[in-house]
C-alpha cells in the first residue's frame, strides 16, 4: 500500500459514492414496493419527497465519480514515476490485475449515473411519474457496479506493492504480444481508419436523422455505444501514433501529458460529451412514446441529439486534424 | 433545462439571503478555511519537497557503487576501478570520498565530502584546485546550516579534532549557495588529503565509486553486469533514489493528512450541525417560498448554491494562505515533521506552483464530504410543507 | 345574478392529519364546493373549523387525503408536488395573514420572488414589477427594506407579490386579522380593484367588516370540518 494523498482521496470518494448508492438503492426496494400516487397518504407523500433526495445524491455521485475517474487517471499517470518499468499511467494501471477493471467501473460508473439522471429527468416531466418504477430499477442495477468499483479500487491501492516490475504501454499495446491490448495495437492502421471513420459516419447520420426527424432512436444509441469502443480501439491502432509520430508507440494514456499538448483531455472529453449526449437522446427517444410524455421528450431527445451531432462531429474533425497535421504517414496515398 | 436566467436570479437571492445573515455561517466559513488551509498545506508543502528532491536528483550519477563487509557499507579498494574494467554504456567511473563528521560544539553531523574533478582525482598536477573553485589543502566550504549555527563566514577558520585526536583548521572558502539549501545545509567541502587524514581512510580507499551512463535505458543492464563482476559490491540507481524520496515524503504527507482527518471530521460534524439547526425563521421564510410556488427542487438548489458559495470560498481562501504560508513563510507548521528533524535544518525557498492534481485531491476530500454531510439537513430544509406559513 | 362556470371544484374532500397515529384528526371530513370563477369567495368559520385546511387544499398547497380537487376541470388531486408548486406560481396569488414578507430583502426582492423560477429576461421581469407597483403607489418604495416600511405599505407589497404572475385566482388567509379598521377598509378596496379586474378571490376570515363590505358574492360557513351552510 502507498501511503498517498491522492489515493486517499479517490478511497474517501468512492466510498461514498457506493454508500450513497447502498442507501439509495434500499429506499429504491421500498419504493418499488409502495409505489401509489393515487394514494394521498402521508407514506406516499414522505416516498416523494424522498426522491428529491435520492435525485440530488445521485446528482452529486456523477460529480464525484467523474472528478474521480480524472485522478484515478491522473494519479496513475504520476505515480508511474514509483515502480520500475511503468513510464505512464498503463505500467501503474498493471502493477496488480485489479487496475483496468476499476478504470472500466469507474467509466461505466460515469455513462450509468449521466443514463440515471436523464431518466429522472424525463420523469420529472410527466403528471404521473411513468418512469418512477424504471428509475429505481435502474438504480438497484447501479449499486453493484458502485460497490464493486469501490472494493476493486481498494484492492488495487492496497495490493500496490513498488518492488513489482511492471510493464507499460511498451509491451502491454504492442503489436506483437497476446491478448485484447495487443491485438488491437497490432490491428493494420488501413482497416481501422476505414472501419473507425465508417462507424463515425453511421453515427453522425444517425444522431442528423433523429435530429432532424425525430426518428431511429434505439440505432442511434447503440451506434453511439459502438462508436465509443470503436474509438477507444482506434485511439490504441492509429490515432495515437499520429500523435507521438511514433510508428510503435500505442499508449492511450500519454496523450494526456504535456508533451502533446494534454491534446487527449481534449479529445476524450469530446467523445464523452457525445457518447452521454448520444446515450440521453435515445433513451428520451425510447421514453417519448410514452402518453405523458409525448408532448416533450421527443423535443427533448431531438435536442440532444443536436448536441451529440456537435460533439461527434468536433472529435471526428479532431481525430482527422490529427492525421493530417501529424508528420507521420502510416498509409500511403 | 434550466433557463440560465433562473440559475443567475436564484444565485442572486442566495447571495443576498447569505448576507443578510452575515454571523450564522462566519464560525463555519472560518474553520472551512482552517481545514482546507492545513490540507493545502500539508499537500503544497510535500509536493514542493519532492520536486525540489527530484531537481537536485537530477545532476546525481546514475549509479554508485557500495561495497559491502558482513552486510554492511565498508571502504572501496581503489584496484576495484580496474577489476569493474570497460562496460558498455558508462562514460565515465570515479571513487568518491565521502563520510560523517560528529561535532561536539553544536551537538550535529556534518557531511564531509571530497568534491574533485576527474583530472584531479587521476592526480593531474595540471589541474590546479583552486582554478575550478573546488578547496584545496586546509581549505573548506560549508553549508548555509554549519555557517549559521557556528558563526562562520568566508575568510574565518573552522577548527575540528580529526579521528586521532589532532587538531585541524580549515579556512572558509565559500558557503555553499542558498537554493541547494534542503540537501547541502550540513555539508561541508574538503581537499582529499584533509579527509584521509581528519577521518582516517587510508590511501588506496575510496568510500564508494560513482559511474555516468548515457542511456537511461542501459542502467539495469549495467547494474546487473557490475553485479556479476564484483560480487561484492552493491549497485544503488539514481531512479531507486528518486522513487524511495518520491515515497518517503508520500507517507509523511499521507501521515500528515491521516491525523488532519479528524480535524476534517470534526468539521463535518459541525456543519452537519449547523445545517440541521435551521431556525424557526428560516423555516419560515422556505415555508414563504415554498407557498409562493418554489418548488422543492429550486429550494434545494438554493440551498446547494448557498453551500458552493461557502465551500468555494473557503476552499479559495484556505488554498490561498496555504500558498503563502508554504511558499513565502516557509512552512513553519509542518516544517518538522516533513523534513525530518535535524540541528542543523535547512532552510528554503520552494517554488511556488499549482498543481491541478492537488486541487482535485483536496476538493474530495473537503468539498464533496462537506456537500454530502449537508445534503440530508438541506433536504429536509427543502421539503417543509407549503402549507406550513397557513399553520 | 347569474353564476358563472365554476373554476376549482371539491368533491368530496377530505383531509386527516397524522394518520394512524393516536393524535390523529381530521380537519376536513367531506367538502363538496365549486368555486365561481371573477366572484369573491368567502369561507367562514371560527378557528379549528377547518377553513384554514380547506384553503390550503384549493390553493394546491397541499393535497387531500381522499376526494377530488379539479381546477378548470383538471384534476390536480394526485399531482406530483412540482407540478402542485407550478400552478401555485401560475395561476394562484396569496396573501397571508401577517402578509409574510421577508425581511431583510427590499421590497422590490419580496415582489420578485415568485417571478425568479420563471426564468424571465430580467428586463421582461422589471417591467412586470414596474407595472404592479405603479398600481398600488409602492414604486418609491421599491428599494427599501420592508422592515422599514409602514403597515399600509406592507399589505400593499404583500399585495403586488401576489399579482406578479398575473395568475387568475388570490387567496387570502384572514388577511385583515391584524390590521385596524382603516387598514382593513384599505385592503378591501384594494380586493375590489382585483374583482372588478376579473380575478376570482378565494378569502378566508371571520372578521365581520369583510362581510359587511358588500365585496362577497359566495359566502360558506364551515364548522367541525363540514359544511354548514352555503349561500347563495
Amino acid at each position: 500500500m502507498i501511503f498517498h494523498p491522492t489515493i486517499l482521496a479517490l478511497l474517501t470518494a468512492s466510498t461514498l459514492n457506493a454508500l450513497v448508492l447502498m442507501a439509495a438503492a434500499l429506499f429504491a426496494i421500498g419504493l418499488l414496493r409502495r409505489w401509489n400516487l393515487a394514494d394521498g397518504s402521508p407514506g406516499q407523500v414522505i416516498l416523494e419527497r424522498r426522491t428529491y433526495l435520492v435525485s440530488t445524491a445521485v446528482g452529486l455521485v456523477l460529480l464525484v465519480q467523474f472528478v474521480g475517474l480524472l485522478l484515478f487517471v491522473y494519479n496513475a499517470e504520476r505515480m508511474s514515476v514509483l515502480f520500475s518499468g511503468a513510464m505512464c499511467a498503463t505500467g501503474t494501471l498493471n502493477v496488480n490485475g485489479y487496475g483496468w477493471p476499476t478504470l472500466m467501473l469507474k467509466m461505466a460508473g460515469v455513462f450509468l449515473a449521466v443514463l440515471w439522471l436523464a431518466v429522472n429527468q424525463a420523469d420529472n416531466l410527466a403528471r404521473d411519474y411513468p418512469l418512477i418504477r424504471r428509475k429505481y430499477a435502474l438504480l438497484l442495477l447501479m449499486a453493484p457496479v458502485f460497490l464493486a468499483e469501490a472494493i476493486l479500487q481498494a484492492l488495487y491501492f492496497l495490493n500496490l506493492d513498488p518492488a513489482v516490475i511492471t510493464s507499460c504501454c511498451g509491451s502491454l499495446f504492442s503489436d506483437a504480444g497476446a491478448g485484447v491490448a495487443s491485438e488491437l495495437a497490432a490491428w493494420p492502421p488501413r482497416p481501422a481508419m476505414v472501419v473507425f471513420f465508417s462507424v463515425l459516419g453511421l453515427t453522425l447520420g444517425a444522431a442528423a436523422v433523429l435530429w432532424r426527424a425525430g426518428r431511429g432512436g434505439a440505432l442511434f444509441g447503440v451506434l453511439s455505444l459502438t462508436q465509443f469502443v470503436v474509438a477507444l480501439a482506434a485511439v490504441i491502432a492509429f490515432l495515437s501514433l499520429y500523435v507521438y509520430e511514433h510508428p510503435h508507440h500505442h499508449c492511450p494514456f500519454c496523450l494526456l501529458k504535456a508533451e502533446f499538448d494534454y491534446i487527449g483531455y481534449l479529445l476524450y472529453g469530446l467523445l464523452f460529451a457525445a457518447t452521454g449526449y448520444g446515450l440521453t437522446a435515445a433513451i428520451h427517444h425510447h421514453h417519448g412514446r410514452l402518453p405523458s410524455l409525448s408532448g416533450v421528450l421527443p423535443a427533448l431527445a431531438r435536442r440532444h441529439a443536436g448536441r451529440a451531432l456537435a460533439f461527434l462531429l468536433a472529435f471526428g474533425l479532431l481525430a482527422g486534424g490529427i492525421i493530417l497535421h501529424s508528420n507521420l504517414r502510416l498509409i500511403q496515398p | 433545462m434550466i433557463p440560465l436566467a433562473r440559475q443567475r436570479y436564484l444565485l442572486d437571492f442566495t447571495v443576498a439571503s447569505l448576507l443578510r445573515r452575515p454571523g450564522r455561517n462566519l464560525s463555519l466559513l472560518l474553520v472551512y478555511t482552517l481545514v482546507v488551509f492545513l490540507l493545502a498545506s500539508a499537500m503544497l508543502y510535500s509536493q514542493a519537497l519532492k520536486q525540489k528532491a527530484a531537481a537536485l536528483l537530477q545532476g546525481a550519477p546514475e549509479i554508485v557503487l557500495q561495497r559491502l563487509e558482513a552486510g554492511r557499507h565498508a571502504l572501496m579498494p581503489a584496484d576495484y576501478l580496474e577489476r569493474l574494467g570497460r562496460l558498455r554504456g558508462v562514460t565515465q567511473v570515479q571513487g568518491r570520498l565521502w563520510g560523517y563528521y560528529f561535532d561536539p560544539a553544536i551537538g550535529a553531523n556534518y557531511t564531509v565530502m571530497v568534491q574533485e574533478s576527474a583530472d584531479q582525482a587521476a592526480g593531474d598536477p595540471a589541474t590546479d584546485a583552486q582554478a575550478t573553485g573546488d578547496p584545496g589543502p586546509g581549505q573548506a566550504v560549508i553549508g548555509v546550516g554549519i555557517a549559521r549555527v557556528r558563526g562562520l563566514a568566508p575568510g574565518d577558520v573552522l577548527s575540528l579534532r580529526g579521528y586521532d585526536g589532532r587538531p585541524h583548521a580549515f579556512d572558509i572558502l565559500r558557503v555553499l549557495p542558498k537554493d541547494t539549501e534542503l540537501t547541502s545545509a550540513d555539508l561541508m567541502l574538503i581537499h582529499r588529503q584533509d579527509f584521509r587524514t581528519l577521518l582516517g581512510v587510508p590511501e588506496g580507499h575510496f568510500t564508494d565509486l560513482v559511474l555516468s551512463v548515457r542511456n537511461p535505458a542501459e542502467v539495469t543492464a549495467v547494474a546487473r553486469k557490475i553485479a556479476e563482476r564484483l560480487p561484492d559490491s552493491r549497485p544503488i540507481l539514481r531512479e531507486d533514489i528518486l522513487r524511495t524520496y518520491e515515497s518517503v515524503f508520500d507517507w509523511r504527507e499521507g501521515l500528515l493528512l491521516a491525523l488532519l482527518a479528524g480535524g476534517v471530521l470534526a468539521f463535518l460534524i459541525l456543519a452537519w450541525d449547523k445545517a440541521t439547526g435551521l431556525s424557526a425563521e428560516e423555516r419560515r421564510e422556505i415555508g414563504i417560498l415554498k407557498a409562493i410556488g418554489w418548488e422543492t427542487g429550486t429550494v434545494l438548489r438554493m440551498k446547494l448554491w448557498e453551500g458552493g458559495l461557502i465551500s468555494f470560498s473557503a476552499f479559495g481562501i484556505g488554498y490561498g494562505l496555504a500558498h503563502v504560508h508554504v511558499f513565502h513563510a516557509g512552512a513553519p507548521l509542518f516544517a518538522g515533521v516533513m523534513r525530518g528533524w535535524s540541528v542543523l535544518q535547512p532552510s528554503f525557498t520552494l517554488t511556488p506552483q499549482v498543481d491541478p492534481l492537488q486541487l482535485a485531491t483536496l476538493f474530495l476530500l473537503s468539498v464533496v464530504p462537506y456537500t454530502l454531510a449537508t445534503l440530508v439537513p438541506v433536504w429536509r430544509a427543502a421539503t417543509v410543507d407549503p402549507d406550513s406559513v397557513m399553520r | 345574478m347569474s353564476i358563472p362556470p365554476p373554476t376549482l371544484e371539491l368533491i368530496r374532500v377530505t383531509k386527516t392529519f397524522h394518520a394512524g397515529r393516536s393524535s390523529e384528526y381530521q380537519a376536513l371530513r367531506g367538502i363538496d364546493l365549486t368555486i365561481p370563477s371573477a366572484r369573491v369567495t368567502a369561507l367562514r368559520g371560527p378557528s379549528g373549523s377547518g377553513k384554514t385546511t380547506l384553503l390550503a387544499l384549493i390553493g394546491a398547497l397541499a393535497r387531500p387525503s381522499s376526494g377530488r380537487v379539479r381546477l378548470d376541470g383538471e384534476d390536480i388531486s394526485a399531482l406530483p408536488e412540482r407540478f402542485l408548486a407550478d400552478l401555485r406560481l401560475r395561476r394562484f396569488g396569496f396573501i397571508f395573514q401577517r402578509f409574510n414578507l421577508i425581511p431583510g430583502l427590499t421590497a422590490l426582492d419580496n415582489i420578485l420572488l415568485p417571478a425568479y423560477p420563471l426564468g424571465l429576461p430580467y428586463r421582461a421581469l422589471m417591467a412586470r414589477a414596474e407595472a404592479v407597483m405603479t398600481g398600488l403607489d409602492i414604486q418609491r418604495h421599491a428599494q427599501t427594506k420592508v422592515d422599514w416600511l409602514s403597515g399600509g405599505e406592507v399589505q400593499r407589497v404583500a399585495i403586488a407579490r401576489a399579482l406578479i404572475n398575473d395568475p387568475p385566482i388570490i387567496i387570502a388567509d384572514e388577511p385583515t386579522a391584524h390590521l385596524d379598521t382603516a387598514l382593513s377598509k384599505e385592503f378591501l378596496a384594494q380586493l375590489a380593484r382585483l374583482k372588478a379586474a376579473g380575478k376570482t378571490i378565494v378569502i378566508a376570515s371571520h372578521d365581520p367588516l369583510v362581510f359587511e363590505s358588500g365585496l362577497v358574492d359566495c359566502t360558506t360557513d364551515l364548522r367541525d370540518g363540514l359544511i354548514v351552510a352555503s349561500a347563495p
